[in-house]
């Protein structure tokens, strides 16, 4: 089952794609892992997500923290602290 | 009557009317004893600003601001809670976001329409990015940490209920 990973401001802008649909290899559990994973996935990742610890990211359209698990997530948001408002 | 009222949520491009919104929520109704409004609005940053651009999730952004509501709708006595927010490129002067409380008394209404944008600022997803006076593209405007002592606050604060 692939899962659509959905990129907002500068993370868009470094990783250079708004959306991407990608099958997620065995062993990711968390958000966590999910964001080293796609850190490994070439520079434009690494730059993007260079400190993971910054990247907010939304399940489903809800917000989550890092440890969070990711089984049977449809659309994984990553983003940065926003400033709406 | 707490928990009655269901907060009215907008995400648009387009401008909207202040006075306009209140009157949607009073008109009809003489039980209303307070209207607390506030609007955000686009600065110049002292002329180094041409305009901000607002990024938003689609989608998140009406159910996350609908969700901050329905907690403050929970938390104090509302006669009426509307939220707007606005996306895309905005000029120096104009609005950004609105929010109007309506309550008997008015502390309930200011109290309630502060919570709403202390969470809307740290947790509603929308970004901005500055576009410079001189023609260049500016960068993303960074979070406050302030906003987000300003949000956990609320964590501490019981519910006033008069």
């Amino acid at each position: 089952m692939s899962t659509r990973l959905i990129y907002f401001a500068w993370v868009r802008e470094r990783i250079g794609k708004p959306q991407e649909d990608v099958e997620l290899p065995a062993g990711i559990e968390t958000v966590a892992d999910l964001l080293r994973w796609l850190k490994s996935r070439g520079e434009e990742y690494e730059h993007a997500l260079q400190y993971p610890d910054v990247i907010r990211v939304a399940i489903d359209q809800e917000h989550v923290e890092h440890r969070e698990k990711i089984s049977g997530a449809r659309e994984i948001a990553l983003f940065p602290p926003m400033t709406g408002g | 009557m707490p928990g009655a009222v269901v907060p009215t949520v907008r995400i648009q491009a387009e401008d909207f009317d202040v006075a306009a919104e209140i009157a949607k929520i009073t008109q009809g109704r003489a039980d209303i004893g307070a209207v607390v409004t506030f609007s955000g609005l686009c600065r110049d940053e002292a002329g180094r600003l041409a305009a901000l651009e607002l990024e938003h999730y689609p989608g998140m952004a009406e159910a996350e601001i609908g969700r901050i509501a329905v907690e403050a709708v929970g938390r104090w006595p509302l006669q009426g809670l509307t939220a707007i927010h606005r996306h895309g490129r905005i000029a120096p002067g104009e609005n950004i976001v609105l929010v109007v409380a309506a309550s008997t008394h008015r502390q309930a209404a200011f109290e309630a329409a502060n919570f709403l944008m202390d969470y809307l600022k740290s947790r509603a997803p929308f970004w901005k990015k500055e576009h410079l006076a001189d023609g260049s593209q500016g960068s993303w405007v960074d979070a406050k940490e302030a906003d987000d002592e300003a949000a956990s606050r609320w964590k501490q604060a019981a519910p006033k209920r008069n």
